[in-house]
């Protein structure tokens, strides 16, 4: 045979029968890895739980410190980001490039401006020595805010937990703009049909559980 | 493919090329380079046990002090648990086998599976690296206060841990979508190999608990690192939770190295025995009882712990529980066997002498899980003899076993099989003369990871140090005799042990690159000895049915 792929189509892996067979594979796959990241960050749920029914008071006044506009800010700018996704897969499957690359660049985007606003939101925190484990040592007054007030027992749990959770999920918006950075030019290509399309299906379930993730984290570090 | 070369071409000899090897997406190739890795952990990790032994054979320091006492059983205890057991039958015989077994050409993401192997690999190479900055002390449960407060080589071993921690996963993942996705036609739940029943369980159990070990041990390192205070008593922080986190995972984690051994049992029990395993749909959903259970019983390590008197007796019934399903098991290979035509070749040495070992450990675990027998026992020897009946005689064992009855399709080779039960006599012998003792000493109150003891206790230490020689000559003739059927063995027929399953009937030995040449239709069950009765008519045995799917 001269052309390996003259009888399937170029996408068809060699080990699967047929391109619903390797969809299928890959989505449940996708699912299977989700799960685990639930898994993961349900590790830190528990720690955030544990500690905050021992310690509600000192986690209710931590909390104060903690910026609810940027924290919602963020929220809206994730909660769109999986709009433009979830717009991006659609338009794939109507075999759209044009509409498939904007969104592509738009959940880029989006991703790229929750960072810059956490950015913002730990320098103001380290500025005043708000950092997790033995460096915490909340000292200055900003903004009519006395930080060395905070500092009381237990707060540091409360911060460590804060920069561990923020900063895993904030990992994984970095790893999800790696991920279409790939897929848009992976699109530009034009590999991606409604014959074909399953990364960018599980790109978009991936960023979708980032996105959840934000949505528990919000309301119980920042609100209440 | 070309057809001419179907009856010479096999995954070995197609590519022989280091390139070939170290770039393949081939299951079986990566198979065999994990089969290499792990022994080599094996290798090392038994020799750390060795050199323990020796230092426990009489009472104060024989051959070393004490710290380097305490990094010898730690880093025996890490290597062993994290670079052998855990990867050992999954990663190696589960990704030989698996595709084969279900009639697939490969895994479903066979470049994952390349990436989890060296990620692998990656992660031992860091936990290793501790040993180049110091101390690793603590034992593998890494307890905190005592872990953050000795060396920083416990930065290095819970990186190596949570990195290994993502092989492990991907391979379960990669497990569960291809016994989904990738069966072949006919294939259906109730016909699957016994083994596969019980990788698919095990895979649950790593994808689903292997997050946990992994955020504990970043957890870990950050309190360590940063001092973050969630487990460190001394800053706010609670060591029991850190108990809590560990077990979740490490209690699982016994069943991910338990559940494949049972199944490579199974398979050996039916196959050598030329019967139908007996309960068969019980014995297959027990695995699965046992995966579910799993995850419910890790407060019984925790009964000494400080967790509440209500948490014990919880704990301690499900505890119980597990006993049911494994008695199943238990109760159906013995009688697969007192209804077949029992077969004494190499491999159900292995199946039998796994009975009689795993027996001993699994009934020790539920006189453990009893409250108050528990008080007295725990963190005695009689703990150490009971998980090294259940680790070592039963996964090591009944991955010998699955080693010696897949070796001749892994290598086309046979070994020498009197050398075969030689050797498996010496691991059964040294290995209960070796561990047995340790249940009397722990029973009268030998702690477990001591350094010194009282000269009372000298007799049963010599009986287990010198038990520990006859195991480990058993085990290096096995790797002796291995390597020479390498170079001299005979050349394995297309299915030497006469067995149901696809990788015996429907591929070459060794198996073609891509495992069929043409889709195997399944039409019976993997044990069904009675439905192929043709395939035993002639001497020929098998090699008929695989010429006949050939063309």
């Amino acid at each position: 045979m001269a052309n390996p792929h003259s009888d399937h189509p170029a996408h068809l892996q060699h080990h699967f029968v047929s391109s619903e067979q390797q969809f299928d594979a890959a989505k449940m796959g996708m699912w299977l890895f989700l799960v685990t990241e639930i898994l993961l960050f349900s590790g830190m749920f528990v720690a955030y739980i544990v500690y905050r029914t021992w310690h509600p008071e000192v986690f209710a006044k931590s909390a104060e410190l903690l910026n609810p506009f940027l924290g919602g800010l963020n929220t809206i700018v994730l909660l769109a980001s999986s709009f433009t996704v979830a717009l991006g897969i659609h338009y794939a499957q109507k075999d759209n490039k044009k509409g498939l690359v904007i969104n592509l660049v738009l959940t880029f985007l989006f991703a790229l401006t929750f960072l810059v606003v956490k950015y913002f939101e730990y320098t103001a925190k380290f500025e005043h020595g708000v950092f997790p484990g033995a460096a915490f040592d909340p000292h200055g007054v900003s903004h009519g805010v006395d930080y060395a007030t905070y500092n009381i027992p237990y707060a540091r749990q409360f911060f460590s937990i804060y920069f561990v959770m923020t900063g895993i999920h904030g990992f994984h918006v970095l790893v999800g703009m790696g991920l279409f950075t790939w897929i848009t030019i992976r699109a530009l290509k034009g590999e991606f049909s409604s014959a074909y399309y399953t990364p960018v299906e599980n790109c978009g379930l991936y960023w979708h559980l980032v996105d959840i993730i934000w949505i528990f984290l919000f309301p119980l570090l920042y609100l209440i | 493919m070309s057809e001419s070369a179907s009856g010479t071409i096999n995954y070995l000899s197609h590519d022989k090329s280091i390139k070939s090897w170290l770039l393949t997406l081939d299951h079986k190739r990566i198979g065999i380079m994990y089969l290499i890795a792990v022994s080599l952990a094996f290798l090392a990790g038994g020799i750390l046990a060795l050199l323990v032994r020796i230092e426990l054979m009489a009472p104060g320091e024989t051959i070393m002090s004490a710290d380097a006492y305490n990094q010898a059983f730690t880093l025996h205890a890490v290597l062993m648990i994290f670079t052998f057991i855990i990867p050992a039958v999954p990663a190696v015989m589960g990704n030989f086998v698996l595709p084969l077994q279900i009639g697939a050409k490969d895994v479903a993401f066979p470049r994952l599976n390349l990436a989890s192997f060296y990620i692998y690999v990656l992660g031992a190479l860091i936990a290793l690296g501790a040993l180049l900055v110091g101390r690793v002390d603590g034992g593998w449960t890494f307890y905190t206060p005592y872990s953050t407060s000795v060396g920083d080589g416990i930065l290095f071993v819970t990186t190596g841990v949570f990195v290994m921690g993502f092989s492990s996963i991907l391979t379960g993942l990669n497990f569960i979508v291809t016994v989904h996705k990738m069966r072949a036609p006919g294939l259906t739940w109730n016909r699957l190999p016994l083994f596969i029943w019980s990788i698919y369980a095990t895979a649950i159990v790593q994808v689903l608990a292997t997050p946990v070990i992994g955020i504990t041990m970043l957890l870990l390192f950050l309190e360590k690192f940063l001092h973050i205070g969630i487990f460190d008593p001394a800053l706010g922080g609670d060591p029991v939770l850190f108990q809590h986190f560990f077990w979740f995972y490490s209690h699982p984690a016994v069943y991910i190295m338990i559940l494949p051994a049972f199944g490579i049992v199974s398979d050996l029990m039916g196959t050598f025995s030329r019967h139908q395993v007996s309960g068969y749909k019980f014995v297959a959903l027990s695995s699965v009882a046992i995966a579910f259970l799993g995850f419910l019983v890790w407060g019984h390590h925790m009964f000494v712990s400080g967790q509440s008197a209500t948490s014990s007796v919880v704990f301690s019934l499900i505890t119980y529980l597990i006993g049911i399903p494994t008695g199943v098991k238990v109760i159906n290979w013995v009688s697969t066997m007192y209804k077949g035509s029992v077969q004494l070749k190499t491999p159900m040495l292995y199946a039998i002498a796994f009975l009689f070992t795993f027996s001993i450990g699994g009934f020790t675990g539920i006189m453990l899980g009893v409250l108050a027998i528990d008080i007295h026992l725990h963190d005695t020897y009689f703990v150490v003899a009971h998980f090294h009946y259940v680790m070592m005689g039963g996964n090591v064992i009944a991955a010998l076993g699955g080693l010696h009855y897949w070796w001749p399709k892994m290598t086309g080779k046979m070994f020498n099989e009197k050398l075969g039960k030689i050797a498996a006599g010496l691991v059964f012998f040294g290995f209960n003369l070796t561990f047995f003792p340790q249940f009397i000493m722990g029973a009268q109150g030998m702690p477990r990871r001591y350094y010194d003891y009282l000269p009372e206790f000298q007799g049963y230490h010599l009986l287990s140090t010198y038990g520990s020689w006859v195991l480990g000559a058993g085990l290096f003739l096995i790797l002796g005799y291995l390597i020479a059927s390498l170079v001299n063995g005979k050349k394995a027929g297309l299915n030497p042990w006469g067995a149901l399953t696809l990788e015996w009937t429907h591929t070459t030995t060794p198996p073609h690159p891509h495992n069929f040449l043409e889709t195997p239709i399944v039409t019976r069950g993997a044990y069904d000895f009675h439905l192929a009765k043709d395939l035993f008519a002639s001497g020929e045995e098998v090699s008929e049915v695989v010429t006949s799917t050939t063309h």
